[in-house]
């Protein structure tokens, strides 16, 4: 209230002014910026440059594009609605029943999560691609052909074994917060048991299950790694863009950026439905009791425990075969079945330059992220006006900009006169701060609703001035909840691809981004030495974010 | 439709504590039937026994003459409201209203019939399209009552309902919910730790301590001729003097340690002599100049109806139950007030006090049963 009455009454130049203005500059200049520039190439001809609908109609008019929208849309689909029953299940079984390895099968699903999607890609490829070992062995021994892992059918498998782990963990976070009384009062209404995860669990869960699924598609809908890795010939969008920008024929800026838009138009409608629906269904919850696991015997619990298992061990398959396969030795691109540290000799260099890569980056990035992340909770929670609300919508934008489409947007702003950023270690450090920034955000505002104003208040009035007071007080006490919350953003920028992979010269190569060139290579035994260090710094990571939470599992 | 309740030395156990070790009762068919004890008494734990949500380690439990222990909670067509409602916070009110007759699969005119009716009875109309966040306390209330009542349970069943209200309130819906019971007239069995609503809202009620049915008796029996020590104390407030008693058959001397004694002619004729406790409500003691009983006020408080003294006995043995020792006066009918430090002179209203024996704390007065029908 002070605040609004002092600037409206005369401008004066105070902290908080200040800070809202440097904040909307950086905004404005990194993110709306670009943005725009990628929206007006959309428009303008491909050849000429000329502002015209050209390439929309292109896009629109050939079947090899548009198909591209069907095949990513199809792709997200189906990894959604598998994710989504894979993951409530889970969470169903895992929350109402005593499980045997409850603690162990979460680790595992964690792990499933946190490491890069492609990695996954690039382990099915070993098993069961065209001269994977599982393939190999059915063929020599049992004459049977497996069908191919390429195209569609691997995408899915890869991206479903990734994401139910994302919907697990939302969901299961909600159905802990479920009272038990309430699951009851559904007994005691004629509901059998066995029909409450439909009547009642599925139901209170809703707001989060959909916020959940949003992400996977959004995720799946905008991954990169996978489809371009284990897609082959399958053509799906940010595979089209990055083609059509990083084309061997000299790619075309202006087309890509058609393509992007297209795709943004796809991910922001999707947004605002999402956004839509939970503004209408949210409803509050308040656990007293919670639900307490009960003992499962007979049929169900071989059948439970069956499906847990089996769909936990598989989704590890992948990171279970890259670390055994990085202590082989290979013979060109297969491995053999002695064991070696060669792909480690082969690859240290590359191993210390880009872990050195991506620890400067990413601490640089989540130093940043904090930074930027409490100051602009801080202006959108307390200091509320036009500008702040402004900025509010901005923060937003992210969450629509899958990461080819930001590095294709920071390429074609920052990569001239008078910047050049093209292929430096800024560019890729933009690029994080850009993709993690909303996730602490919002954090933040979460964390900054529990703290009540007037703690600062007193300080102020015990004569402490307005920025002292705020970093004293606030930030003191917003500090640890937004760290432990940055350890994750951390893991993620880690494992970043689809951004880094247009931005990145072989000087800025990142852990993520090595991996995935030597896969691309065909260096098997070297990826998988890589992508076992990537690997082991993510868990490493996520022990420290155990560690410093004081939790016992990862809650979303 | 409704029907009676029978518990045949029921049993409960987690794992080796037992915490109902042989309980039995009889709750009849439109009853309105109250658990009353302490936390911890294992009033809530019978309750749930007879929903379904706790297992029975021994013994029956009986609606008509049907033995429901195996039947599961969903198949017993009770009516349950819970101590913080349950209201399902993805539905309307009328959503949730409307859940259990769906579960039932009650036909749709019959179902849409019931539904009005009941939201007409429990006068939450105008709320039904409303989410429950946007409700009061007591308009939840309401609501779970409606939902457990509209599928026509068998026996509807309560556990502490009104404790999450205040105290306006929760006389309010006491008397709303009485109403209800009464109009629809069905087997209602209600948990509540507060002796107040009680007595305010029971046909009968079971008084129960340590997993153990003290007595079973209609409101104002349980508060004027308590069974034992425990229930003189735990309804209302008692003070207790030790004294010794003698002669026979129904008439008998009562002489208190300390030298005063009295006449009873209400005690039961095979009650034996020897030591006894006596229970004297703060009402029941009578003001007398010539009073045998003499006692310094300690504390004098105003309540306007009446005055409250805490009393400190020169000439009778007082049992330390921790609590202090009380008299109070009715404004109405007296007109001297007294202050602290001043003496008082007191009889007892010996129509009214009751006799325990010492040695097992049981009522000895005429006619005073554990269990009442």
């Amino acid at each position: 209230m002070t605040s609004k009455a002092r600037g409206s009454s005369r401008f004066k130049l105070d902290f908080w002014t200040a800070v809202t203005v440097v904040v909307f500059a950086l905004f404005l200049f990194f993110l709306i910026w670009p943005m725009a520039r990628l929206l007006l190439n959309g428009f303008r001809d491909a050849s000429t440059g000329a502002f015209s609908l050209e390439n929309f109609k292109t896009f629109f008019g050939k079947k090899y594009y548009t198909n591209a929208i069907w095949n990513s849309l199809s792709v997200a689909v189906c990894v959604t609605a598998a994710a989504v029953i894979i993951g409530t299940l889970l969470a169903y079984l895992l929350t109402t029943f005593e499980i045997k390895g409850k603690g162990f099968i979460q680790i595992l699903i964690i792990l499933s999560m946190m490491s890069p999607s492609f990695i996954g890609a690039y382990s099915w490829i070993i098993l069961l691609g065209r001269s994977g070992v599982v393939t190999m062995a059915m063929s020599n021994w049992l004459g049977v052909t497996i069908p191919s892992i390429y195209g569609f059918g691997g995408i899915v498998l890869v991206l479903v074994m990734k994401f139910y782990s994302m919907i697990y963990l939302y969901v299961s976070g909600a159905m802990k917060k479920i009272d038990v009384s309430l699951i009851e009062a559904s007994q005691s209404l004629g509901c059998k048991p066995s029909a409450n995860l439909i009547k009642m669990y599925v139901p209170l869960v809703l707001p989060t299950l959909l916020s959940a699924a949003l992400m996977v598609f959004m995720t799946s809908i905008s991954d990169f790694g996978t489809a371009m890795l284990i897609g082959e010939g399958y053509r799906v969008l940010p595979v089209l863009i990055y083609r059509e920008y990083m084309g061997e024929l000299g790619g075309n800026a202006y087309f890509a950026s058609s393509i992007a838009i297209v795709m943004m138009c796809l991910t922001t409608g999707l947004y605002l439905l999402q956004r839509y629906v939970i503004n209408r269904k949210s409803f509050r919850m308040r656990g007293l009791k919670t639900i307490k696991a009960k003992p499962i015997t007979g049929v169900g619990s071989v059948f439970a425990h069956i499906f847990i298992y089996g769909v936990v061990l598989l989704s590890i398959v992948p990171q279970a075969t890259v670390i055994y396969t990085s202590f082989l030795k290979t013979n060109g691109t297969m491995f053999t079945t002695q064991f070696s540290l060669d792909s480690y000799r082969a690859t240290w260099r590359t191993i210390l330059s880009s872990l050195k890569n991506s620890f400067v980056y990413g601490l640089v990035a989540i130093a940043l992220i904090v930074m930027l992340g409490i100051f602009t909770a801080y202006l959108s929670v307390r200091r509320r006006n036009v500008v702040t609300s402004l900025l509010d919508v901005t923060t937003m934008l992210p969450y629509i900009i899958s990461g080819s489409i930001l590095g294709i947007m920071l390429l074609l702003t920052f990569n001239k006169s008078p910047f050049f950023w093209g292929g430096t270690a800024i560019i890729m450090i933009i690029a994080f701060v850009i993709r993690r920034l909303p996730h602490t955000l919002r954090s933040s505002v979460g964390i900054l609703y529990q703290i009540s104003p007037s703690t600062e208040e007193a300080a102020i009035s015990l004569g402490a001035h307005t920025a002292k007071a705020f970093f004293g007080v606030t930030v003191a006490l917003m500090l640890p909840g937004v760290l432990t919350g940055a350890i994750l953003s951390w893991v993620t920028v880690i494992n970043e691809l689809s951004a880094s992979i247009i931005l990145y010269t072989s000087s800025t190569r990142t852990l993520s981004v090595a991996v995935y060139a030597e896969v691309a290579k065909a260096n098997y035994g070297q990826a998988a030495a890589l992508a076992t260090v990537l690997m082991a710094a993510t868990i490493i990571s996520l022990l420290v974010f155990l560690k410093a939470s004081g939790k016992k599992d990862i809650s979303l | 439709m409704s029907e009676e309740i029978r518990v045949d030395h029921v049993v409960k156990k987690y794992g080796n504590a037992t915490i109902i070790p042989d309980m039995s009762l009889q709750i009849k068919n439109c009853e309105f039937f109250t658990l009353l004890g302490p936390s911890g008494c294992g009033k809530t734990t019978l309750l749930r026994m007879i929903a379904g949500f706790n297992s029975i380690e021994g013994g029956e439990i009986r609606f008509g003459d049907r033995v429901i222990n195996n039947v599961p909670a969903h198949k017993r067509n009770i009516g349950m409201v819970f101590q913080d409602y349950a209201i399902f916070p993805h539905l309307t009110v009328e959503e949730n209203v409307r859940y259990g007759l769906k579960q039932h699969k009650v036909e749709k005119q019959e179902s849409q019939q019931r539904l009005e009716e009941i939201l007409k009875v429990t006068k939450i109309e105008e709320y039904r399209d409303r989410l429950p966040e946007r409700l009061s306390g007591g308009q939840q209330q309401r609501v779970a009552l409606a939902r457990a009542i509209v599928i026509h349970p068998t026996v509807l069943l309560m556990d502490e309902p009104l404790s999450n209200l205040d105290a306006k309130l929760r006389v309010e819906m006491r008397s709303a919910i009485h109403d209800i019971q009464r109009k629809i007239g069905i087997t209602t069995v209600y948990v509540t730790h507060d002796q107040e609503e009680a007595l305010a809202i029971s046909d009968r009620i079971a008084l129960i301590n340590k997993g153990e049915i003290q007595q079973v008796a209609r409101p104002r029996d349980l508060y004027a001729r308590p069974y034992n020590t425990f229930a003189a104390d735990f309804i209302g407030h008692s003070d207790f003097f030790r004294g010794e008693m003698t002669g026979s058959g129904s008439k008998r001397t009562v002489r208190m340690n300390g030298g005063c004694s009295f006449e009873m002619d209400n005690i039961r004729s095979d009650a034996p002599n020897g030591k006894v406790i006596v229970g004297v409500r703060p009402e029941e003691f009578i003001i007398d100049e010539q009073g045998g009983l003499t006692a310094q006020v300690t504390k004098a408080t105003f309540l306007g109806r009446y005055m409250n003294y805490v009393l400190a006995f020169e000439n009778a043995d007082v049992m330390d139950t921790g609590e202090e020792v009380e008299l109070s006066q009715d404004m109405g009918s007296h007109m001297t007030i007294f202050g602290e430090g001043e003496k008082i002179h007191l009889t007892l209203n010996t129509k009214k006090i009751n006799i325990f024996s010492e040695e097992d704390q049981i009522s000895l007065i005429e006619g005073v049963r554990q269990y009442d029908e």
